[in-house]
């Protein structure tokens, strides 16, 4: 199959728009609840929280702890209740759906399952990404989508549905689809769940070193203890508070505190 | 780079529609039935109120005097011949054709089944028809008891042009005098007559002794060139009785097609037809769109996830419906020509594909498919991005 990231191919698709000054994500005292009156239940509690560019955080702990619910509230996919989340200098705090699906277009997303539209080629599905990028052509657009499709090592399969595609492949049109978007932030849930070791490995050297090209900095949850080496640092959660983990993965201090 | 190539997307709904040959060979199954349909049902509709008038067209006629107690063709009333003669007492009348027009009964020779025939009177040598065929072959309508049979006409009256073509003497009883066909015309069958003759009106009252004399169903006038109608028409209106009422050619035809238009269940019932294959389609076509839509749930959340605006996401179902509509509609407009081509030859209706009725059912397949798509986008509200991590 395809092999490691070691083939290096190099890549001209340009870095990400002019990175505002200061962290790509900082989250302040951001705390968050599901349900309503008895049923109330806090699920974040004063979470901080700061992403500089380029840099790669992996966020880890056990299930239902929020982990999920932190990277939607970066993402922008959900309402901020309480506290500040700012993403790239854009405060969440009672920002509105058309400004929060605006800001969505600087964010890639990669998620558990694919995700990828059925209906459409690898190709067609990472220029879904591509086309979000209003100042190409059509042609260019569609190169990109190629170039990017050879950087994740899919060039012979450009023209395959996903059903046709491994889990791996699929996994890696998807990385191929968040970052032809030209992201500064890219957010990642358990890209690995479904794969193998070796793939999964795969996927995540892949993923840093893509981002790390584009100066892209990267959140990335994640269950899977074979892959924690990757992080420049790693950031554990349990019951909707943060502790930083260094990197011997020994001791923690209570994050934000420090 | 121009516009086009900046602004060129992935065609996600044509995709979205032709990856599931399946279903989109179903959705435009029942949109081209829906239009099938409407087709049938307007063209039904429409020839039929066309065929209403198919004699009344022929006429060579500015102005139709008529009595005002007739209501259609199928139920003729009386009127003075005199006020025919006092209407060429206007100067804009150049001359008139008195007509005889009554339906009666029709011997098959073959089975000698009666059925109801259309018999018009006039005198041969006066013209009748805009088709000046018809004054040569009037000559024999100068022996009493000839009558000049519509080899148009429906079959159940006798194979009557065949046998005269073979040159059989071909006899029968109309209303029990006996005639015989010394001719044939091409008239066609309309909706009150399934088959037509012409006659002398001398034959005519020996086939109806109990004509009041001096009494006829229709004038037709001619004026002379370059004379209004419509002036013409309403200045005798003025000075003839009210026992005559004055039509132009086109009210004339009007008058009957009203008839049967608002006087008779027909329209409403072809009507009702055409708006159930809308309903039909609907259905159809919501059906298609909602679980299309319902299908890809998470694929549309991801591309709002990606950045994709809602109202980018609406218009791919918009777009869908506007291809389902375009797409169905041409094979509903090939069958409709085949449907009208059967009906022709079935009933002899004059049933065509017309401009405005193509527009027409387009324009009602484009409302099914959009008005579809519109209610099947408020599921795409469902949608919700967050749920998909």
């Amino acid at each position: 199959m395809v092999g490691a990231p070691s083939s290096r191919t190099p890549l001209h698709l340009g870095g990400p728009e002019k990175n505002a000054p200061g962290p790509t994500v900082a989250v302040q005292h951001l705390s968050h609840w599901y349900g309503k009156g008895e049923m109330r239940r806090q699920v974040l509690q004063g979470v901080d929280l700061v992403i500089d560019p380029g840099e790669v955080v992996l966020l880890t702990g056990p299930s239902g702890c929020g982990k999920t619910t932190l990277l939607t509230l970066i993402g922008a996919l959900r309402q901020v209740m309480e506290g500040s989340v700012r993403v790239f200098g854009q405060e969440l705090c009672g920002s509105s759906r058309a400004q929060r699906q605006e800001l969505r277009q600087g964010i890639g997303m990669i998620f558990q399952g694919h995700n990828l539209l059925r209906c459409l080629t690898a190709e067609q599905n990472v220029q879904m990404g591509s086309d979000l990028l209003p100042s190409l052509s059509y042609r260019a657009r569609r190169d990109q989508a190629r170039e990017w499709l050879r950087a994740v090592g899919l060039a012979d399969h450009l023209n395959k549905l996903p059903h046709d595609l491994s889990g791996g492949q699929k996994q890696r049109v998807a990385i191929a689809r968040a970052l032809a978007a030209r992201p500064r932030l890219l957010l990642a849930d358990e890209p690995t769940a479904a794969l193998d070791k070796q793939t999964g490995r795969e996927v995540v050297d892949l993923l840093k070193r893509l981002a790390r090209d584009q100066g892209c900095a990267v959140l990335m949850v994640t269950h899977d203890p074979r892959i924690l080496d990757v992080a420049d640092r790693l950031v554990q959660m349990e019951d909707g508070r943060l502790w930083q983990a260094d990197a011997s993965g020994g001791s923690m201090v209570e994050y934000g505190e420090s | 780079m121009n516009g086009f190539w900046q602004s060129r997307r992935i065609p996600l709904s044509w995709l979205l529609l032709t990856r599931q040959p399946a279903r989109l060979a179903v959705a435009l199954a029942g949109i081209s039935f829906a239009g099938i349909l409407m087709f049938m049902q307007l063209g039904f509709r429409d020839g039929l109120f066309d065929a209403s008038v198919t004699v009344h067209k022929l006429f060579d006629a500015d102005l139709v005097l008529m009595s005002p107690r007739t209501m259609s063709s199928i139920g003729m009333a009386g009127f003075p011949r005199r006020r025919l003669v006092q209407a060429l007492a206007d100067p804009q009348v150049k001359d008139t054709t008195p007509v005889h027009w009554n339906l009666l009964l029709w011997r098959n020779p073959q089975t000698r089944a009666t059925r109801s025939i259309l018999a018009i009177g006039y005198e041969p040598t006066d013209p009748l028809f805009l088709d000046p065929s018809l004054r040569s072959k009037a000559e024999v309508l100068n022996q009493e008891g000839r009558v000049l049979f519509d080899s148009l006409s429906r079959p159940e009256f006798g194979p009557i042009a065949e046998w005269f073509r073979q040159g059989k003497v071909v006899e029968t009883e109309v209303d029990g005098k006996r005639v015989r066909v010394g001719g044939l015309v091409e008239l066609g069958p309309s909706f009150g007559a399934d088959g037509n003759l012409i006659t002398s009106d001398e034959t005519f009252l020996r086939l109806r002794p109990n004509t009041p004399p001096g009494s006829i169903e229709l004038g037709l006038i001619r004026l002379v060139p370059g004379s209004e109608p419509a002036v013409v028409a309403q200045r005798l209106r003025k000075q003839l009785p009210k026992d005559v009422a004055v039509y132009t050619k086109k009210e004339f035809e009007e008058f009957e097609k009203n008839y049967w238009r608002s006087s008779t269940a027909i329209g409403f019932i072809f009507t009702l037809g055409a708006a159930m294959g809308f309903v039909v389609g609907c259905v159809i076509v919501y059906q298609i769109l909602y679980s299309d839509v319902s299908d890809h749930l998470p694929e549309y959340a991801t591309l709002m996830a990606m950045g994709y605006r809602l109202s980018g996401l609406l218009g791919v179902v918009a777009r869908e419906g506007l291809l389902l509509a375009v797409l169905g509609y041409v094979p509903a407009w090939l069958a409709g020509q085949g449907l009208y081509a059967l009906i022709r030859s079935g009933t002899k209706l004059p049933v065509a594909m017309d401009s405005q009725r193509s527009l027409l059912v387009f324009m009602m397949i484009l409302v099914m498919c959009m008005a579809s798509a519109g209610l099947a986008m408020r599921k795409l509200a469902d949608a919700d991005p967050a749920e998909i991590f």
